[in-house]
């Protein structure tokens, strides 16, 4: 099937140019929401987190995480103070780690067209 | 959703952590079958969607807030085997880089976000495309039930495993209405999310919603000739 649909034809460019324009455009998404939105987000607690303080069991979460060192814990480029830059500095480290890591996975483990 | 370390004894986390690397190992299999030159890309982009949207908290009332998990859209755009490793790379790199989830829970995440959301929304989806007839029109409305469903099914779970592993006495009758409660509310969000983006792709290309392509089995190319008279 995608032998025919990837022939080099005309057919073939605009289906490739059109399968760019998806995943270019989640890419635009996903950074305007990682980088730009993201600093706008509720901080409300989320459903489990208000489950936990309604019922109690809340402090039973450990208050130290093993990474909470990392220059980008809790969604904080850390060192900088503009509280807007800084998540969206998280955003945008977050967007480039998660996609070096998802296209190369993604990338060695795809069937080869024979 | 991101269950912090404490909440489970370390038994019940082993056993989730169990769980997660066994699906990841499967994934790995399964998702080979599902990927090619065509879908690798789109399968990147959708662990980096996942990533972002994750990071958008939308408020729920009552002082709560929720966020797209995305096993639904993962499920529904790249394949159930791809999406499990969608959510996982996201949630490792959430745990490990900006502290989001905990580190032993990790496999719990894994289990509830990856593989439960992800297998519940997939095969809602399938079970309900099977019974309605095959319309493409529909595809946006099932992508919704099957990310409405897929949050308190995990919500659900991970009430069953507080109930297995739980650090506080709590009712679980009490934990259960409550979480799934919530997480309904937080579902509808989800469905919405969800069926945008599914029916945005399918109206571009419909062949890279994985999810569609039995519905594009269906349509019959026709060629009509205009009568002369």
């Amino acid at each position: 099937m995608s032998a025919d649909v990837e022939s080099p034809s005309a057919g073939g460019r605009v289906e490739r140019r059109s399968r760019l324009l998806v995943v270019l455009g989640l890419v635009l998404v996903s950074l305007l929401l990682a980088v730009g939105v993201s600093s706008f987000a509720s901080s409300s607690p989320d459903g489990l987190e208000y489950v936990a303080e309604q019922l109690g069991f809340e402090d039973t979460a450990s208050s130290e995480h093993a990474t909470q060192d990392s220059p980008l814990a809790d969604y904080e480029a850390s060192g900088v103070q503009d509280e807007r830059i800084s998540t969206g500095l998280a955003g945008l480290g977050g967007v480039v780690v998660t996609a070096a890591l998802a296209f190369g996975l993604f990338w060695a483990l795809r069937r080869r067209r024979s | 959703m991101h269950v912090p370390d404490g909440f489970l004894d370390l038994a019940t986390s082993a056993g989730t952590a169990a769980v997660a690397v066994t699906g990841i190992a499967l994934a790995l299999r399964g998702a080979r079958r599902e990927l090619d030159d065509r879908l690798a890309p789109l399968a990147g982009v959708t662990a980096v969607f996942v990533f972002a949207g994750q990071m958008i908290n939308f408020p729920v009332g009552a002082g709560t807030s929720g966020h797209l998990i995305g096993g639904a859209l993962a499920a529904l755009l790249v394949g159930p085997w791809t999406a499990t490793l969608c959510l996982s790379v996201v949630l490792i790199v959430q745990a490990l880089l900006f502290s989001d989830g905990g580190i032993t829970a990790l496999g719990t995440n894994i289990t509830l976000m990856a593989i439960v959301a992800v297998w519940t929304a997939w095969w809602t989806f399938r079970l309900l495309s099977s019974v309605l007839p095959k319309r493409v029109s529909l595809v946006p409305w099932l992508a919704f039930v099957a990310g409405f469903v897929s949050v308190p099914a995990a919500a659900a779970v991970f009430t069953g495993l507080y109930a297995i592993g739980g650090q506080a006495p709590i009712a679980l009758d009490t934990l259960l209405t409550v979480m799934v409660g919530w997480h309904a509310v937080i579902g509808l969000g989800e469905g919405v999310i969800t069926a945008l983006i599914v029916g945005s792709v399918l109206a571009v290309r419909p062949d890279l919603v994985r999810a569609a392509r039995p519905y594009l089995d269906e349509r019959v190319l026709e060629i009509r000739e205009t009568s002369a008279a």
